[in-house]
């Protein structure tokens, strides 16, 4: 670095502390050595954070929030923008590609024990992360205005009117109107560009800070800091994140590039899953398609949502283990009570629970996209379930194992057979 | 350990990666700064507009609109093109020495393709306000005033080939806009020999 | 979702369930076998005879309110050839394709107003267009005294009957080998139109295919530059992926 730079950055350092902060957080940030595969979604996860603000931005310069402008506002950036299209795909593709990077970033955490102490903060602002990026997504689906964005509000709106006493209200100032129309389109623009943006972006700077703080976990769970070097303080298993992660994450994010990139440029409506067919019919208040079922990263929930009967004629139940699904997560670091952090060092039984979670989630997931009777119904011959559909009897199972993953945990994960785990990290 | 590294490899993968990443970056910035340009909207609705001149009388002026801004056309009198010459001393660029002012087809005394038929963006050089016609010589406009345009705003005062005035606060002569005759009373504006504006 | 689960989930807006009970007949149209729509989107002169029928029979009712008609230069037309064969409503080249009818007589003439085609083929499905527009048959128990096979009651009549001539759907009893009877209705050429059967195919299917065209027209752009994007990023990976070996030999 020539002598100018030097005495400019000396400038700075005086008044900022811009070289402290690029030790802290890159040069002479720590992190283990053996972070493998699932480590990347982390950094992919800021990367399409950036690309759905920075698409987002630009969309609005030409999207119109009414509902007689919308849609048409739309076809708009899509033709008569130019390279609109382009990046419209990039807002379209990267809202998915969120959550699949999201949830791959989540499986992380469960399988390496990321969220046990002393990272509960961490794992807790990263579950207020997933809860206003699920915001984010719902108010972002009705922008188009087309038929499913519309139906999705009408029916997800329609959910908080299940809420006993206050719910027809509730769902009431949440439209602002009778039906879902030009005032909640306008209110979820709002929402959508600014309001939860800005939420995010603090949530995801807490949880930053909050993991600089205590130091990264690690496919074995060690905690790296208890074996530093006695002369530099160093952690014996640390390595800089700068270089040796950057370079490290840009092959990362070139491969996920290259994966984005195929979505966007070969298969933007990926099969109707990121973008779908009734989407393309304007919004009709009068007309319901023949099916509508939510975006595929919201189906599992919903699975749950439909799965639950209704007691006493109220949906409420439904409605409530649709939101306690979700929220459930927050509570892991206190459910598991594992003399062990990582999938390494745990015993069959937990593996066993995981593995009977995640197949929950991908079935639940599977069937909320399809209507209930996707696989017909049970003959008249089977005893009890003679007549029900038995796509619902399948969620409604999946659903118990999905909930009894995290409420027997404080069980399973204190008596299952663990491993010694090492000293020191492994290769 | 660093004493094995081979610092020349590093620094040509780190120069390689660095180059990929720059071209990488400059070809995503593109569609963006290019989506801020006129779109097709924009363009269709700016397309060039043809004008109907053969019902304009000798003296009078219509006003068309492209591009979203005021375009006169004049049909000049003889007295009005031959007056044009007596103003010389006192314009700020009587020889049209600001060509940007005015396509290569028109620097001429007239300023225009058929000398008679003057056609100018109506808004004035100095900040933007659209001038009122005072096509007639004399009136309220001074003994010496030989016909032209005078701007409200700042009182900038122009003639009838749009030519500023000494001492008007607009620093050159009125645009005249790239046009066309597709035939002898049928005028196209917005397009010429090279094509659209 | 079908209407009894979302009635199940308990939409609890009891005016909108009053709504959306009789709509919902209308809108869970029967699973049907639809053809394959032979298109390709990259045969120009299939594009430009499409586009051709569309200005000719389907601009006239329905819009295409988003679609320029000078974005045709992208199937290989001039500006002029455009203005000159394909604009018939006095438009400029620059506008969208309009409808000349107005909507408040389309929606007194047909019940409900024809909607716009711009995108009609990303909503539908190029297979489901193809099949549609020849599965118009008579039906004297419709006003229009047209019904479809694919869009049971549909309110459009049959533009292109001139063309295709007149089908009427046949129901025959068929026993098969165990002497199960089942109803097989199939469609039947009853009087024959302008063209032949096979003509009268290859045109839908340049119509679909001009439609397919219409409902994105940047897809041939979008195609290409992925092909471009893609080898960038596989160089990219290439470089990158020996800078991380390279540093990563300090990591033991």
């Amino acid at each position: 670095m020539g002598k100018y730079m030097t005495s400019v950055l000396g400038w700075v350092d005086q008044r900022f502390p811009l070289t402290s902060n690029l030790k802290a957080h890159l040069t002479e940030y720590y992190a283990p050595k053996n972070f493998n595969f699932w480590y990347f979604f982390g950094s992919l996860a800021l990367l399409v954070l950036v690309l759905q603000i920075l698409t987002g931005i630009f969309l609005t310069m030409n999207y119109k929030p009414d509902a007689d402008l919308a849609f048409a506002s739309v076809e708009y950036i899509m033709r008569d923008v130019s390279w609109g299209w382009l990046i419209r795909y990039m807002h379209s593709t990267g809202a998915s590609m969120f959550f699949v990077v999201v949830y791959l970033h989540m499986f992380r955490g469960l399988i390496y024990g990321s969220y046990r102490n002393p990272r509960e903060l961490i794992w807790l602002f990263g579950v207020g992360i997933f809860l206003v990026l699920m915001g984010e997504a719902f108010f972002g689906y009705l922008l188009p205005w087309g038929q499913m964005s519309y139906w999705g509000a009408q029916v997800i709106i329609n959910l908080f009117a299940s809420i006993p006493f206050i719910g027809p209200d509730v769902a009431l100032w949440l439209r602002g109107d009778y039906t879902v129309s030009d005032a909640t389109l306008n209110r979820f623009f709002a929402f959508h560009v600014i309001a939860l943006p800005l939420v995010l972006l603090g949530l995801v700077v807490a949880h930053i800070i909050a993991l600089h703080e205590v130091g990264s976990n690690n496919p074995d769970g060690v905690e790296i800091k208890k074996n530093k070097d006695p002369v530099t303080h160093i952690p014996l298993d640390g390595i800089p994140f700068h270089p040796y992660y950057t370079v490290k994450d840009i092959v990362g994010v070139t491969v996920f590039l290259i994966v984005f990139s195929a979505v966007l440029f070969f298969a933007p409506e990926m099969g109707g899953y990121f973008l779908e067919a009734n989407n393309f019919i304007p919004a009709d208040p009068l007309k319901t398609p023949a099916h509508i079922a939510p975006v595929w990263y919201f189906t599992p929930y919903y699975s749950i949502l439909r799965a639950v009967p209704p007691i006493m004629n109220s949906q409420f139940p439904g409605v409530a283990a649709m939101g306690l699904s979700v929220v459930i997560f927050a509570l892991l670091p206190w459910l598991d009570r594992s003399p062990v952090k990582s999938i390494r060092y745990r015993g069959n039984l937990y593996k066993s629970w995981l593995a009977a979670f995640v197949v929950s989630f991908i079935v639940l997931g599977y069937l909320g996209t399809k209507p209930s009777n996707v696989w017909g119904t049970f003959g008249a011959d089977v005893a009890i379930l003679g007549g029900a559909d038995v796509a619902t009897v399948v969620a409604r199972i999946f659903t118990l194992v999905y909930f009894l993953f995290f409420v027997l945990m404080p069980w399973y994960s204190s008596r299952d057979k663990t491993k010694a785990v090492p000293e020191r990290v492994t290769a | 350990m660093a004493n094995q590294v081979d610092t020349n490899r590093r620094r040509f993968l780190i120069a390689a990666t660095g180059a990929a990443g720059g071209v990488a970056a400059t070809a995503v910035a593109l569609p963006f700064v290019g989506s801020m340009l006129p779109s097709e909207r924009a363009k269709a609705a700016g397309a060039p507009v043809e004008v109907d001149v053969s019902k304009i009388e000798p003296g009078a002026m219509i006003t068309e609109e492209w591009r979203g801004k005021p375009v006169w056309i004049v049909n000049r009198t003889q007295e009005m093109l031959d007056a044009l010459a007596k103003n010389n001393d006192n314009l700020s660029d009587p020889m049209l020495q600001v060509t940007s002012q005015q396509p290569d087809y028109c620097n001429n005394p007239d300023r225009s393709i058929k000398s008679n038929m003057l056609v100018l963006v109506g808004i004035c050089t100095h900040l933007g306000c659209s001038p009122s016609p005072k096509l007639q010589p004399g009136n309220d406009m001074g003994a010496d005033w030989t016909g032209g345009f005078f701007c409200p705003c700042h009182g900038s005062k122009f003639d009838l080939a749009g030519r500023v005035f000494k001492g008007s606060p607009a620093p050159v002569n009125l645009v005249v806009p790239p046009h066309k005759y597709i035939s002898d009373g049928l005028l196209v504006v917005g397009v010429d020999a090279q094509g659209e504006a | 979702m079908k209407f009894a689960e979302m009635k199940q989930m308990g939409l609890l807006c009891g005016l909108l369930m009053a709504l959306w009970q009789p709509l919902a007949g209308v809108a869970s149209e029967a699973e049907v076998h639809l053809d394959r729509a032979p298109i390709d989107t990259s045969n120009q002169a299939s594009l430009q005879r499409g586009a051709r029928v569309f200005v000719n029979y389907c601009l006239n009712c329905h819009s295409a309110a988003y679609m320029r008609y000078n974005r045709l230069v992208d199937i290989g037309l001039t500006e002029a050839q455009i203005k000159d064969n394909l604009v018939l409503t006095g438009a400029k080249v620059g506008d969208t394709m309009k409808v000349v009818m107005p909507a408040k007589d389309a929606k007194a003439w047909f019940g409900a107003q024809p909607p716009d085609l711009t995108v009609e083929a990303r909503a539908r499905g190029a297979d489901w267009l193809y099949t549609y527009l020849r599965g118009f048959y008579r039906d004297s128990s419709r006003p229009t005294g047209w019904n479809n096979t694919v869009y049971d009651k549909v309110a459009m009549p049959h533009v292109l009957w001139e063309l295709q001539g007149q089908q009427v759907l046949k129901t025959e009893l068929k026993r098969d080998a165990h002497g199960h009877e089942t109803e097989v209705k199939q469609l039947v050429l009853d009087k024959p139109g302008k063209i032949s059967p096979a003509e009268y195919d290859a045109t839908i299917a340049d119509l679909v295919n001009y439609m397919v065209f219409m409902s994105e027209p940047s897809k041939g752009k979008r195609l290409q530059l992925g092909v471009i994007v893609l080898l960038f990023l596989g160089l990219m990976f290439i470089v990158s992926y020996y800078l991380k070996k390279e540093f990563w030999k300090d990591v033991h």
